[in-house]
């Protein structure tokens, strides 16, 4: 990075220091808090889209659909996400590994289970056994993407469902009332007033979402525990810059990223719920309004 | 080897009871329902014993934070932030890689040697971090409950001349706690979800003896096969949910067994306070 880093063993102190957290490993380091950023971004809107359709299903007059709606709805409850995460990774791998096995290769005459292995034709892998290490990581993260918004929409769907059974009856009767058919009363009156009741849950999910971005490391992408432990470990002379063992020091700062990044959304998220809050017929809005007057 | 005698071998595997070598070919529907359920123990150890220890702190906590003195408010304040603001899974690793910086041989405290090496065992070490996490989980709901408890009741008890300790242990505590259970039950029952990232961040599983997902995780890797080994364990967690939902309630109908039947709060899922 910097000019005089050709030679780390002639430095000490901050020089060194400067040097040592400038190496490209600790660059790789840094970038993987940015793929954590990442994962939050992407995985928040879909897992909200998931929790919706969750949510919209529990509550069809489709029996089917309803089922469907409150066994993922009620998954989360009773078993414990983690279980989920080391599931979806493996299962998400063979589902689509055995369907582009179907359609690739359908004349395949052997069994894909054989005792304890899983053989596809070799153009059904995924990734191609000839991509990259850099298509691999993609792979992983996007496996990861598809996880996450699968079990955090299932709480998701928990906290709409809870919200579009708080919206007051009342409302929904005087819309029927004017006239408005089962989707208006839905996108109208429904909708717009469920955020509020939301939102609380939904602030916390993210909270959630944010402490359960650490499970990356057990879905094999390299995330920030991954570096964290890569680098911290001792270091021996062999290396260019030996140092005892520091995956102490890491840690402490991957907490210090953690609790910054909880600290400023609950923040940011008590300012909108304040915001949301504004005239609305709840605790919060009448709160709000005695302030005021 | 039939079913009863897998039973009788791998029952109490994970603490290290019964057969040492565990199943590596041929694996039987039997051994994996045996061997996860027999991992099952030390998820509900954790989760016991952090949870009956983890009350008390939690209502020292709830308390500190609602008091006035800023030396008893501040540190639970920053407590239950440390807590409840970083992953359990980080605050995992950090106390492991903590307890295995301190000294092999032991600490001298006042000419006595305290044996250190416990506390990186998982039986130890990783229940101290859940047992203060769960801790700053529910000394933040408690503190909750501990301020909406309606005025009129406070007033009624100054009204009477209860005061002091008296008004504390006849009226503000079981109030808080009966609006608190509903909540507190959520916390118990992700309490024994978060037991399964022991054996997945940092402490080792000794001689293989792992909690559930331990177990269940060792299956998956030998037959490469998810759909049976993750399935188990789901079915034993619900199991253990609909336990802990199951002592809660009665617990829940007794705080609440002055109150008629409509105001009477239910124990339901509240994604708002949920860990």
């Amino acid at each position: 990075m910097f000019a005089f880093c050709a030679d780390p063993s002639t430095l000490d102190g901050l020089p060194w220091l400067a040097c040592y957290l400038t190496t490209g490993k600790h660059l790789d380091f840094y970038w993987s808090f940015v793929v954590v950023l990442l994962l939050l971004a992407i995985t928040a809107p879909l897992a909200l889209g998931m929790g919706f359709l969750g949510a919209m299903a529990s509550r069809s007059p489709v029996l089917p659909l309803r089922v469907i709606g409150r066994t993922y709805t009620a998954m989360v409850r009773g078993v414990p996400d983690i279980v989920f995460f080391l599931f979806f990774v493996i299962a998400l791998d063979q589902g689509l590994e055995w369907l582009l096995h179907q359609v690739v290769c359908p004349d395949w005459d052997q069994p894909i289970r054989q005792g304890t292995e899983f053989r596809v034709c070799p153009q059904a892998k995924i990734p191609a056994s000839s991509a990259s290490a850099f298509w691999y990581q993609v792979d992983g993260f996007l496996r990861a993407v598809v996880t996450f918004a699968l079990v955090f929409g299932a709480f998701a769907a928990n906290v709409i469902f809870g919200a579009m059974q708080a919206v007051p009856k009342a409302q929904l009767e005087t819309a029927e009332a004017y006239g408005m058919s089962h989707a208006q009363v839905f996108s109208r009156i429904l909708v717009p007033q469920m955020w509020v009741f939301a939102l609380p849950g939904l602030s916390n999910l993210w909270v959630i979402l944010i402490k359960a971005t650490p499970l990356l490391f057990l879905l094999g992408v390299q995330d920030i525990v991954y570096w964290a432990r890569e680098l911290g470990g001792s270091k021996t002379s062999a290396y260019e810059y030996p140092h005892p063992d520091w995956r102490l020091w890491y840690f402490l700062g991957l907490m210090v990223f953690y609790l910054f990044a909880t600290y400023l959304s609950e923040k940011v998220l008590g300012r909108l719920t304040a915001k949301l809050s504004r005239g609305q017929a709840t605790a919060a809005g009448e709160a709000l309004r005695k302030a005021g007057a | 080897m039939t079913c009863w005698e897998t039973i009788g071998a791998y029952a109490f595997r994970s603490i290290g009871y019964g057969e040492r070598l565990l199943p590596r070919t041929d694996f039987t529907l039997c051994q994996q329902f045996t061997l996860i359920g027999s991992g099952l123990i030390w998820n509900l150890y954790f989760g016991v014993l952090a949870l009956a220890a983890g009350f008390f702190l939690a209502n020292a906590v709830a308390l500190a934070k609602a008091s006035r003195n800023p030396w008893a408010r501040k540190p639970a304040e920053w407590f239950i932030f440390v807590f409840r603001g970083s992953p359990l899974f980080i605050q995992f690793f950090l106390a492991y890689e903590t307890f295995v910086m301190l000294p092999r041989a032991g600490i001298d405290i006042l000419g006595i040697t305290v044996e250190t090496d416990w506390l990186t065992k998982a039986w130890a070490g990783a229940l101290i971090v859940l047992f203060l996490n769960t801790s700053a989980y529910a000394g933040e709901i408690f503190y909750g409950a501990l301020q909406s408890i309606p005025k009129g009741d406070l007033e009624a008890a100054d009204a009477y001349g209860i005061t002091g300790w008296k008004r504390f242990i006849r009226i503000q505590w079981p109030t808080m706690l009966r609006l608190a259970w509903p909540a507190y039950t959520n916390e118990a029952i992700f309490l024994f979800h978060a037991t399964t990232l022991v054996f997945f961040s940092g402490f080792p599983a000794f001689q293989q003896r792992g909690d559930a997902l331990y177990y269940a995780n060792y299956f998956a890797d030998k037959t490469f096969n998810p759909f049976i080994p993750y399935p188990i364990v789901g079915f034993f967690f619900i199991c253990l949910t609909l336990g802990v939902t199951l002592v809660y309630n009665t617990i829940n109908t007794r705080l609440n067994r002055h109150l008629p039947q409509n105001q009477r709060a239910r124990i339901r899922l509240r994604p708002q306070v949920i860990r």
